[in-house]
């Protein structure tokens, strides 16, 4: 049996490492309550845009190329991953189905290429000789728009230089605060969008110059605000996944705390009882 | 005097959501004003300011990477970025500029270039917008 002592610094170095989970939960969960409120202040953006696009798809004339679906040569995915571990599956989870839907998917590698968002995502890719388009890391914990907008409009020009001839998204969708899922959502081309909602609407635009001139503008920036959607979404699973993973992190500790506690006063016991068998013994050698 | 609500939403929130009687802005083609009781219009706009006028007093609101979209009651313009005259951050704006004019004295690649013109551009018209602040 382990000595007293040594069970004893057990315990410390467990309640060492309780404190710093601890704390990371806090932090994330805070981290967390902003990142809803991020996502809630795009929810506004989103909505007007989609519902513009909408309309002007609805009004049936007007073509772009980001409209049509062409045959597909090679499909470009846009991976999106933390920067760091210490999220439980979070990582794992997205690489594993991004590379599963690859294998499945494609014989080649020139039929496919990778845009990675985060760390995670690029180390594995990179490690797996997949080919890499682009990649950004470093992304803030909240980020703004001017932070993605970069990579987002790069990928969307992928597309319109028929570099690539379909955009996926793979991200974590964050369902609650306990569960976030897997989400692959294909973003070029934009094909459901002449479907319901265009419809229904009463008013028709006038355009200014024309509709064509207006797709031109407006579809690169509904697909990088899509994007930017998708990234704001993510951002608050990994906090979400972060604060679960260090909360079962401190669970964990406790139960060990608890474990070695009882081990050690045991031990504790077993010494005393040793020593006073000990005496006893001793004295009754010295009266005989 | 009737007025039209107009809101300026951007990715990271909205930005101005008021009542005004006149929204003027630049769009590709052109200025345009807006008042209340517009035809339903949608367009492109350039990256400069949206004045909007209420009570004799003149709002300004620096914006790149929007359009507008007009109906008779109501106005919004949805841009990639956009702030009041009196949130800009001059110093930002002015290290921007010379950033951006360093970078085109250097004449790297073309696609370097456009992007340094861009945003030159921007920051030029986030100072002029500040210089409305009141």
């Amino acid at each position: 049996m382990a000595s007293l002592r040594d069970i004893q610094s057990k315990i410390n170095s467990t309640k060492k490492t309780k404190q710093i989970t601890k704390a990371m939960q806090m932090v994330s969960a805070s981290k967390l309550t902003r990142a809803e409120q991020n996502a809630k202040a795009f929810v506004p953006y989103s909505e007007k845009m989609q519902e513009v696009v909408v309309q002007i798809a609805a009004s049936g004339d007007a073509t772009h190329p980001m409209l049509q679906t062409r045959a597909v040569k090679k499909t470009g995915y846009l991976v999106i991953t933390a920067d760091r571990g210490l999220a439980g599956g979070y990582n794992n989870n997205v690489i594993r189905e991004v590379y599963r839907t690859i294998q499945h998917q494609h014989t080649d590698a020139d039929e496919y290429t990778v845009i990675a968002a985060g760390r995670f995502g690029r180390d594995f890719f990179k490690k797996n000789n997949l080919p890499i388009a682009k990649e950004i890391i470093g992304l803030p914990d909240q980020p703004d728009f001017s932070d993605i907008k970069q990579i987002a409009s790069e990928a969307v020009e992928m597309f319109l230089e028929e570099e690539i001839d379909e955009l996926v998204l793979f991200y974590n969708h964050f369902n609650s605060a306990i569960s976030q899922e897997v989400t692959s959502q294909k973003l070029l081309p934009l094909t459901d969008l002449s479907s319901e909602k265009g419809r229904s609407v009463q008013s028709m635009y006038e355009f200014e110059p024309d509709a064509e001139e207006i797709l031109k503008v407006l579809l690169p920036q509904y697909a990088e605000s899509l994007i930017y959607g998708a990234l704001l979404d993510a951002k608050a699973s990994e906090h979400a996944a972060r604060m679960t993973a260090m909360r079962s992190a401190t669970d964990n500790a406790n139960e060990r705390i608890d474990d070695l506690t009882l081990t050690y006063n045991r031990a504790r016991q077993a010494a005393i009882t040793q020593e006073i068998s000990e005496i006893v013994s001793g004295a009754a050698a010295q009266q005989s | 005097m009737s007025t039209v609500t107009t809101s300026i939403v951007t990715p990271d929130g909205p930005v101005l959501e008021e009542d005004y009687e006149m929204v003027s802005c630049t769009a590709e083609n052109g200025e345009l004003g807006i008042l209340p009781g517009h035809i339903p219009l949608v367009a492109p706009l350039k990256v400069s300011s949206v004045r909007l006028q209420i009570q004799g007093r003149t709002d300004y609101v620096s914006v790149s990477g929007g359009f507008l979209e007009v109906r008779p009651d109501r106005v919004t313009i949805l841009a990639q970025s956009a702030e009041r005259a009196s949130d800009i951050d001059v110093d930002r704006a002015e290290q921007a500029k010379q950033r951006a004019e360093k970078r085109l004295q250097d004449k790297q690649a073309n696609l370097d270039q456009i992007r340094a013109e861009q945003a030159l551009n921007r920051a030029i018209n986030r100072l002029d917008v500040a210089s409305h602040a009141r």
